[in-house]
């Protein structure tokens, strides 16, 4: 198999998570896209760990997986929390900062 | 490697179709189960590329885990579920040019740096994989990282708790 064709797909999966942060209104319809760019990352680091035969890619992939497991956890904390003071899960209504 | 080749581009369209789901159902249950068809396929290249334990913690953690945690998180903030409502903001065209732009500069580097590099899936492939291998570095040369990530774990879900709780 080239290598290519495995870091041309993460790089698809990437861009696309990339467009869901900008495009999304919603927060969980965020940490999804969110989901999507972290599975990129992963991809490339198994691809070029069969590539050079090193397992400190599986090893990095599993650390990625957990942060990412961990990042679900207080991202959709934070979206209730979002909901429950604004009524709803709108990333748009989150401007109190705005000068 | 043909039979490699076929299943690799089958679920690699199946996944492109189903991450361009992901940023543009109108539906959020939806969008969560397209997101169920990227990871199980994320976890197909593993298998695909020799990685058998990271593709079932893929299978575990991802669509165990996480996409049940999503479905909560669409309960609790009480998404529509109906279709025809708007998810999206206003920027959805310069967000289009910006993810394009970013995925062929991307592809440009990708084929200029590797070009045609092969992956040989030889029995070294299926020796870094395997989960004896992965289990002896996490334990030997990685046991420090793995201690530190499973505090931070422990401290990211006390702090979810403390976040979404109600006082």
């Amino acid at each position: 198999m080239i290598m290519n064709q495995f870091l041309i797909l993460a790089a698809f999966l990437f861009c696309t998570g990339i467009y869901g942060v900008l495009a999304r209104r919603n927060g969980v319809l965020v940490l999804m896209s969110v989901e999507l760019m972290l599975n990129a990352v992963n991809l490339n680091l198994v691809a070029f760990s069969a590539r050079l035969h090193a397992v400190s890619g599986p090893v990095f992939a599993l650390f990625i997986i957990t942060i990412a497991a961990a990042e679900v956890g207080v991202g959709l904390a934070i979206v209730l929390l979002i909901y429950r003071n604004l009524r709803s899960p709108d990333l748009d209504g989150v401007d109190q900062m705005r000068g | 490697m043909v039979a490699q080749n076929v299943a690799f581009w089958i679920v690699a369209v199946a996944m492109a179709l189903a991450a361009i789901g992901v940023v543009r159902t109108r539906n959020v249950v939806h969008a969560a189960l397209y997101l169920v068809v990227v990871l199980a396929g994320v976890a197909a290249q593993y298998i695909l590329l020799g990685a058998e334990f990271v593709a079932w913690v893929q299978v575990l953690i991802y669509i165990g885990a996480v996409v049940i945690l999503f479905l909560f998180g669409i309960m609790l903030t009480r998404a529509p579920m109906g279709g025809d409502s708007e998810f999206d903001n206003d920027q959805r065209f310069p967000a289009a040019v910006a993810a394009i732009f970013l995925l062929g500069v991307l592809v440009t580097l990708l084929v200029d740096a590797f070009g045609r590099q092969k992956i040989k899936l030889d029995t070294a492939v299926l020796v870094t994989g395997k989960t004896a291998t992965v289990g002896d570095a996490i334990f030997r040369q990685y046991v420090v990282p793995f201690e530190v990530v499973s505090m931070l774990l422990l401290a990211a879900l006390v702090g979810a708790v403390v976040i979404a709780r109600r006082d």
